[in-house]
């Protein structure tokens, strides 16, 4: 015991030793907690149906992430039964296995968003985002309008697919170098869009912010909201889900 | 002369390409920024010219050497000044959103006030820059005491505070413009990140040099929580931060990680910024402060030993709690609920060290405001990590989660806890830091007491109300089997307790503001006439002898 | 390495194993003869006043 007391009167005295005491101290938990996520197979279930973002729903969630959503709405269904019931399945976490950061959220002033897609029009989208209070009276939300005056920025998809492949998110090459102009396609009517919708299946090509002239960050965001959660078949999925 | 011109030199070349980066930038976020360093290396260059040292120069040194006999406190008085500032500001945003919460209307439609750009605006102004100038200031101050070493490497130490603000500067710019990451209190992106990373290794290597350099054999215990701060705050703001830049002269960045793994990691990150940043780092100034104020030693230095191992192994685990019932792991989830329960134990032990060091001396909570208010912020510590253990449980999770019973735990754990904790600190800090005999006025600092403690009474009542109302009426089933409220139904119901909260910011603010009037006159010299807080009651006409009476008889 | 493996070590030789260190610690902390080396690290903060008074 002798022993053991001189070695730690040592520690206290010696400011590296007490330093290095309390990093391995400390690397512990997160080694042991967060480091097997990376390797244990069961983390991700694969799931039929994901694939990357559209680089329009990508901008779209952009926009998503600078006005900060997430500080009112989560997107993760947990599975209770009135959460199922209001919201919609719930969430796997292969859904979210591209979404760099995750938008999970830990707190709901608005409600959950993890299912929203394909639940309202496009319209009332853009009407809810201008003016929450025109549709939804007891809405506190703010007021997006700056959405629609504001152009989208396109040209520089390339760079962002890239730095989305740079940190695991599977991109074609030929994805890539087609970003610029599928951005501009997917919200564009008029565009030849076969080999959009074959890189991306299920992607929603139309015009979503109701004028067809400009493409404007409220088509992107519109975009986005509208394939949140629809990726995933649950209907012809039902048979391998387990209820915890 | 040389190292004059080499520093001028390297600030010019900073605020050049500070300039061309401004011009090249991809974003405008990116090129205010840009604007910004400019402009911050542009000051740093005017400053170093007019402030050399040129007398000193002629004679061949940099210059004169500072007094050894003194300690180095300057960056404590200008941490001490930035504390408040930035807690008012802090705290005035706060106020902002509670109110935007109530009427809507003052998000003023307007891209840069919206509420989802100004929340992490208060969040950042409050936990970041209110409570992380006073840990860097508080540290600076308590280091030196206790190790009787000067800071090691003053030019650094002042590095450490001006790059702090920077950081500050350039994160609340950013959030106002849309520059942010949305992981919720890591929000700056990379370059921010960057730069944060290096102020904090500066600032280790102060703290960690002036241990070094103490004249003192033992480690004080406060030091060791100062350190394990200083130390896990790197290691989850690096892990945490890792990102990939979409250009490197543009704001936008790809997280290294994503969806469970980020989950995961960014809960690490947030609940240890909960237990590093605001626990371990003010319980360093607690184990100074408190024994100081009360002037006898810590109720048990073996406890605190215990209190320190125990706290720093457990927090690291507790992060899932934040992910109950989400697509991560169950055992992760179980993993966190069994540590953060535990974790209960070390808190109190914390709690009971602290209040039982004015074992003895009570009576000082009713003769000495700033004692009361230290025993304020041990109470709600102690309140906030009961409340916390109970909340990671899953089964109250369930109900707790995503609603503003979450907001009204963090509050009465920062209002209570940190803001108090902090408040006493300064309060014992500014004579001392300005050479004054006594503060302004000690009843100024009940006044402030009991508007925060009133504050955040409505705040937490008012937050548990609408938390649990919020969770009882999302999960209502009626008689038909259905949900018996639409969602909207339920943020219509929050209003009242929106107002309250709201109301409770207010006074809250309000006893800051008494705080900053104190400190400003204190700082002037000024001395308010006041009643003392106490006084032994003394009646004259009765201390006297009884005459003229005769004496009870004795009995038989 | 597997799931179900980890799982039974933590229940087991983990557990068990974090146990014996928290206790040792605490033996150490609580060993009879550091009280003293304890008081006076926990008023080595006040020492300052006494120089100056």
């Amino acid at each position: 015991m002798s022993g053991f007391a001189e070695k730690h009167k040592k520690l206290e005295r010696n400011v590296t030793l007490l330093g290095a005491a309390a990093f391995v101290t400390v690397a512990i938990g997160g080694i042991v907690e967060i480091a097997p996520l990376f390797w244990i197979d069961n983390t991700i279930e694969e799931v039929e149906g994901m694939r990357p973002y559209t680089p329009l729903e990508l901008a779209g969630r952009n926009i998503y992430i600078r006005e900060g959503c997430y500080s009112c709405h989560s997107q993760m269904v947990r599975p209770f039964r009135d959460e199922v019931e209001r919201y919609g399945h719930y969430s796997l976490a292969a859904e979210s296995m591209y979404d760099h950061p995750f938008q999970w959220g830990s707190k709901r002033t608005g409600p959950d968003l993890a299912r929203v897609g394909g639940r309202y029009s496009d319209e009332w989208h853009v009407q809810h985002l201008i003016d929450p209070r025109s549709v939804v009276p007891e809405s506190i939300m703010p007021p997006y309008a700056f959405l629609a005056d504001k152009d989208l920025k396109t040209g520089d998809m390339v760079k962002h697919l890239t730095a989305q492949r740079r940190v695991g998110v599977p991109y074609t090459e030929e994805a890539i170098a087609a970003a610029n102009e599928d951005l501009v396609a997917q919200a564009d009517p008029e565009a030849v869009t076969t080999d959009l919708v074959e890189r991306y299946p299920k992607a929603q090509v139309r015009d979503f912010d109701g004028d067809p002239d400009r493409l404007t960050e409220m088509d992107a965001l519109v975009a986005y909201l509208q394939m949140i959660g629809t990726l995933v078949d649950f209907e012809a999925g039902e048979a391998q889900e387990q209820p915890r | 002369m040389d190292t004059l011109l080499l520093r001028v030199g390297g600030w010019l070349a900073i605020v050049f390409f500070a300039f061309i980066a401004m011009v090249l930038a991809a974003d405008t976020g990116f090129a205010v920024h840009m604007a910004i360093i400019a402009m911050a290396a542009g000051i740093t260059l005017w400053v170093t010219i007019n402030k050399a040292d040129y007398a000193a120069i002629g004679r061949g040194i940099l210059k004169a050497p500072a007094d050894p006999g003194i300690y180095d406190d300057d960056p404590i008085r200008w941490g001490v000044i930035a504390t408040i500032f930035w807690g008012i500001a802090g705290m005035a945003v706060g106020l902002i959103i509670a109110l935007q919460l109530a009427f809507p209307v003052l998000n003023l439609n307007n891209e840069f006030t919206t509420f989802g750009r100004l929340r992490p605006l208060h969040t950042s102004a409050v936990i970041f820059a209110f409570g992380g100038n006073a840990l860097i200031a508080t540290s600076y101050y308590v280091v030196q005491r206790t190790c009787r070493a000067r800071l090691a490497f003053p030019g650094l130490a002042r590095f450490v505070f001006w790059g702090y603000q920077l950081f500050i500067v350039l994160a609340a710019t950013g959030y106002l413009m849309g520059v942010t990451q949305s992981k919720e209190y890591a929000e700056p992106e990379w370059y921010v990140d960057l730069w944060l990373t290096i102020v904090w290794l500066c600032y280790a290597a102060v703290f960690i040099g002036t241990v070094v350099r103490r004249s003192e054999p033992h480690i004080y215990v406060a030091n060791w929580f100062y350190l394990s701060f200083i130390l896990t705050i790197a290691m989850l703001h690096v892990v945490n931060g890792l990102s990939m830049p979409v250009s490197l002269l543009g704001s936008k960045s790809y997280a290294a990680f994503a969806g469970v793994q980020d989950a995961l990691t960014q809960w690490w990150y947030g609940h240890n910024a909960v237990g590093f940043f605001l626990t371990a780092g003010f319980l360093a100034m607690m184990y100074y402060f408190v024994p100081k104020q009360a002037e006898r030693p810590v109720y048990s230095y073996r406890l605190s030993i215990i209190h320190f191992w125990s706290l720093i192994f457990l927090y690291i685990w507790a992060g899932p709690h934040h992910l109950h019932y989400t697509a991560l792991p169950d055992w992760a989830q179980t993993l966190g609920m069994v540590f953060s329960v535990v974790l209960w134990m070390p808190s109190w032990g914390g709690m009971i060290n602290g209040l039982m060091t004015l074992n003895g001396a009570w009576d000082k909570i009713r003769t000495d405001p700033i004692i009361r208010m230290m025993v304020l912020a041990l109470a709600f510590y102690g309140m906030s990590t009961f409340e916390g253990p109970m909340m990671s449980i899953k089964a109250v999770n369930s109900l707790s989660h995503y609603t503003d019973w979450t907001v009204g735990h963090v509050h009465s754990g920062a209002l209570g806890w940190n803001g108090m904790i902090t408040f006493a600190c300064l309060y014992y800090l500014v004579p001392r830091l300005w050479g004054k005999e006594r503060l302004y006025s000690l009843r100024m600092v009940n006044w402030h007491f009991w508007l925060s403690t009133l504050g955040i009474v409505l705040y937490a009542a008012s937050m548990w109300v609408a938390g649990i109302m919020q969770g009882l009426m999302w999960r209502e089933y009626g008689d038909d089997g259905y949900l018996v409220y639409a969602f909207s139904e339920v943020v219509s119901a929050m209003l009242p307790m929106y107002l309250i909260r709201a109301a409770g910011g207010l006074l809250y603010l309000a006893g800051a503001l008494v705080l900053v009037y104190n400190v400003w006159m204190t700082i002037a010299g000024k001395q308010r006439e006041e009643k003392p807080m106490t006084e032994t009651p003394h009646n004259e006409d009765l201390d006297k002898p009884i005459v003229g009476k005769p004496a009870i008889a004795p009995a038989e | 390495m597997i799931y179900e493996e980890l799982r039974h070590f933590a229940d087991s030789y983990g557990l068990l194993f974090l146990a014996l260190i928290f206790l040792s610690f605490i033996g150490w902390t609580f060993r009879p003869g550091s009280r003293e080396k304890h008081e006076e690290a926990a008023n080595m903060i006040f020492e300052e006043d006494q120089d100056d008074g």
